[in-house]
């Protein structure tokens, strides 16, 4: 039996007071690739902050485990810290902080919460080189400003980056194909590919069924009114392209209800 | 019968104050000198300290100045070691120290110069025209200024010849050195670039109280005047860098006069003071002229920081730049008011004026207040202001990667400050200052 990486039971949250997730369960575990598709406003990617721990998202009510630990009672930065980690749909630009500090920051203060000793400028930069060759990206944007100026495409990729250089247990993935050209999308794509392991997870969260291509899930959930109507293989999303979602939804959505 | 009520009005105090001040006697005797401290003595007693009643000192309130009674501050020399801290590497022999206002020849050195640049005292032998310069800006009748002239006893002068580029920077040091009772201490700087010379200073203030408790909370007050002439297609860098005691009043007035094609820039910087209070006059005389004015003003505390700019553009081609930050915790309160003025006769001008501002702390305040004044019909002006908090969602996009809450704030107020530190044109005042920024943060 492989182990659970996460667990989530009945999870219901808010959002401004409006409830947006409705009792949502899902189970990952080890060495398995989750895709959540949904429509728009289905709450995929308040799922995915809740998660995480966003400040604005309110639970109220039901668990969430990963890796053993009750998840909702940890702070942002601990599950980050516990090998949780979100690939952003809208990376966040930071002038003035370059992308090589950012990145060594987060690289040492994941080294510290394993009591292993910081790296140095040096050491990291050995590193950070093999990293960048997981998503073709060019050692200039080390010196940039986090994301600032990135194009759409570069932004994702610099995410990939980060989850190459964290090693994260659970990886998720919060619509990173949505606008990337094709080329971006297989460059990220082949990333993902390259860093799930028999010891992680990934769960990435789209609209689109194009990604599924190129990263092939091993489960797909469909996602609709803040829970999951439907779960299957990878089929199930290729029957979603075909009939949209209406007619998913149609035939799931009276069943949960 | 009648009740007599005693007042003790305004003017009275800054007549006591002017009376004190005025027993210090000039270094050098000339008739000049004495006539310009007259005149400024005379507008002095006709002037009071400002209220908040003044429409230029409507959100600095000077009243916490009138209950302390301010003596000339004793002159001390400064210890060898405090010297060679305040030093920096850049400037080791381009230096001028000033110890409570006095001159101190043993802990400056000039033998880094290159030949012909005057970097000295108002005793210098080799300044023959200082008259037509000294106190002759616009604005000299403005209260401090007036008060800081009628008691002038001497100056640090830079004086760059036509055609000379120093490369290497200056400092010019001022140092506070607290003392039990309140004291008083009026620096004067005059720099004067010739046409075609280059020159980039640092103009520094500091106190021997930091980092030092104790005497940290002693009173003081700083009334600084720089006069700052740039000659035709001169350029002049201008770092002017505030971090006196904590208890101290700052009060400063830096005008400067811009020849045509020349290039000014200054990077203001303030850390210290309980109240301190800049006001920057730069006057285009000339066709072709820029002007930068950068600044950052980082408060914590109950400190206040007032920034007062005025660029006048009165020839064509000319632009203006100014980019202002505050970073407000505590209880401080952040002040800016930046006037750009575009008369008739400046076409084809362009004029940018930007203050942002970040608020740490519910308590913390800002007034702000860009303004254009533009009479000419062709030119590009733009201006504004805003007041923002940290970004929930980039503190949590820097948590989400394994931050902590401090380390991620810390680290986004450094980027807010980075804008205007990365262009102090020294190495070792970017560092040090980037230092202060994260240290100031940690601690709050």
């Amino acid at each position: 039996m492989s182990d659970v990486i996460l667990s989530v039971r009945n999870l219901t949250a808010n959002v401004d007071g409006t409830q947006i997730l409705k009792g949502f369960n899902l189970e990952i575990k080890a060495g398995e690739i989750h895709a959540i598709m949904g429509p728009n406003g289905s709450g995929k990617s308040t799922f995915s902050k809740v998660l995480a721990g966003h400040p604005d998202y309110e639970v109220t009510g039901g668990e969430a485990t990963f890796m053993g630990q009750n998840l909702l009672e940890m702070e942002t930065d601990d599950r980050a810290l516990a090998g949780l980690f979100l690939a952003f749909q809208y990376p966040v630009e930071i002038p003035g902080v370059t992308n090589l500090d950012f990145l060594k920051v987060a690289y040492n203060a994941h080294r510290k919460r394993k009591g292993l000793e910081e790296l140095d400028a040096f050491d990291f930069e050995d590193l950070i080189g093999d990293k960048l060759e997981v998503v073709k990206m060019d050692a200039k944007f080390l010196n940039r400003s986090v994301n600032e100026g990135f194009s759409g495409g570069e932004k994702k990729r610099n995410e990939i980056l980060q989850m190459a250089l964290l090693e994260p247990k659970l990886a998720i993935l919060d619509e990173t194909d949505s606008g990337l050209d094709i080329d971006a999308l297989k460059i990220v794509a082949n990333g993902v590919n390259q860093l799930a392991k028999p010891d992680n997870a990934t769960l990435m969260i789209t609209h689109y069924q194009r990604l599924l291509n190129y990263v092939v899930p091993d489960v797909v959930h469909v996602m609709y009114d803040g829970r999951i109507i439907t779960s299957g293989d990878k089929d199930l999303a290729l029957d979603l392209e075909n009939r949209g979602y209406d007619g998913v939804i149609e035939q799931y959505a009276a069943v949960g209800v | 019968m009648s009740t007599q009520v005693v007042t003790k009005p305004q003017v009275s105090y800054l007549t006591q104050l002017l009376d004190r001040v005025r027993e210090s006697q000039p270094t050098i005797d000339r008739p000049w000198l004495a006539q310009l401290r007259d005149r400024a003595e005379a507008w002095t007693r006709e002037l009071a300290i400002p209220t908040t009643r003044d429409e230029d000192w409507r959100f600095t309130d000077l009243s916490p100045l009138l209950e302390l009674d301010f003596k000339t501050a004793e002159a001390i020399e400064l210890p060898e070691n405090m010297a060679s801290e305040l030093t920096l590497p850049e400037t080791k022999d381009t230096r001028l120290v000033f110890v409570n206002g006095v001159f101190s020849k043993a802990r400056s050195s000039v033998k880094g110069l290159p030949e012909g640049a005057i970097v000295g005292n108002l005793g210098d032998p080799r300044l023959e025209d200082l008259k037509s310069y000294l106190g002759q800006q616009p604005g000299s009748q403005e209260v401090f200024t007036a008060l800081n002239t009628a008691s002038l006893t001497d100056a640090a002068i830079v004086w760059i010849p036509k055609g000379k580029i120093v490369e290497t920077p200056i400092q010019l040091l001022f140092v506070s050195a607290p003392q039990e009772t309140p004291t008083i201490s009026q620096s004067r700087c005059l720099v004067v670039a010739e046409a075609n010379s280059s020159v980039t200073f640092v103009q520094q203030f500091v106190s021997t109280t930091i980092g030092c408790p104790d005497a940290g909370n002693r009173p003081y007050l700083t009334n600084a005047v720089t006069e700052i002439f740039v000659g035709d297609n001169a350029e002049v860098n201008h770092t002017y860098l505030q971090r006196e005691g904590g208890a101290a009043f700052h009060i400063a007035k830096t005008a400067v006069s811009q020849a045509k094609d020349s290039r000014y820039t200054c990077n203001a910087i303030g850390l210290g003071a309980k109240l301190s209070r800049h006001n920057l006059e730069v006057f285009q005389t000339g066709t072709g002229t820029q002007t930068t004015l950068d600044g950052l003003a980082m408060l914590s505390g109950e400190q206040t920081a007032d920034t007062h700019s005025a660029i006048v553009l009165d020839r064509p081609h000319g632009s203006a730049d100014q980019l202002h930050k505050c970073i407000i915790d505590g209880k401080a309160h952040a002040v800016f008011n930046g006037r750009i003025f575009v008369s008739k006769a400046a076409q084809m001008t362009n004029a940018n004026q930007l203050n942002q501002n970040l608020l740490l702390s519910p308590k913390g305040r800002v007034n702000t207040k860009p303004q254009l004044e533009i009479i000419a019909d062709n030119v590009k002006c733009s201006h504004g202001a805003t007041v923002s908090q940290l970004e929930a969602d980039e503190v949590f996009y820097l948590q989400s990667r394994g931050l902590d809450k401090t380390q991620s704030e810390n680290l986004l107020v450094d980027a807010f400050a980075f804008d205007i530190l990365q262009r102090l044109p020294i190495a070792s005042l970017r560092k040090m200052l980037s230092q202060c920024v994260s240290c100031r943060t940690y601690t709050a």
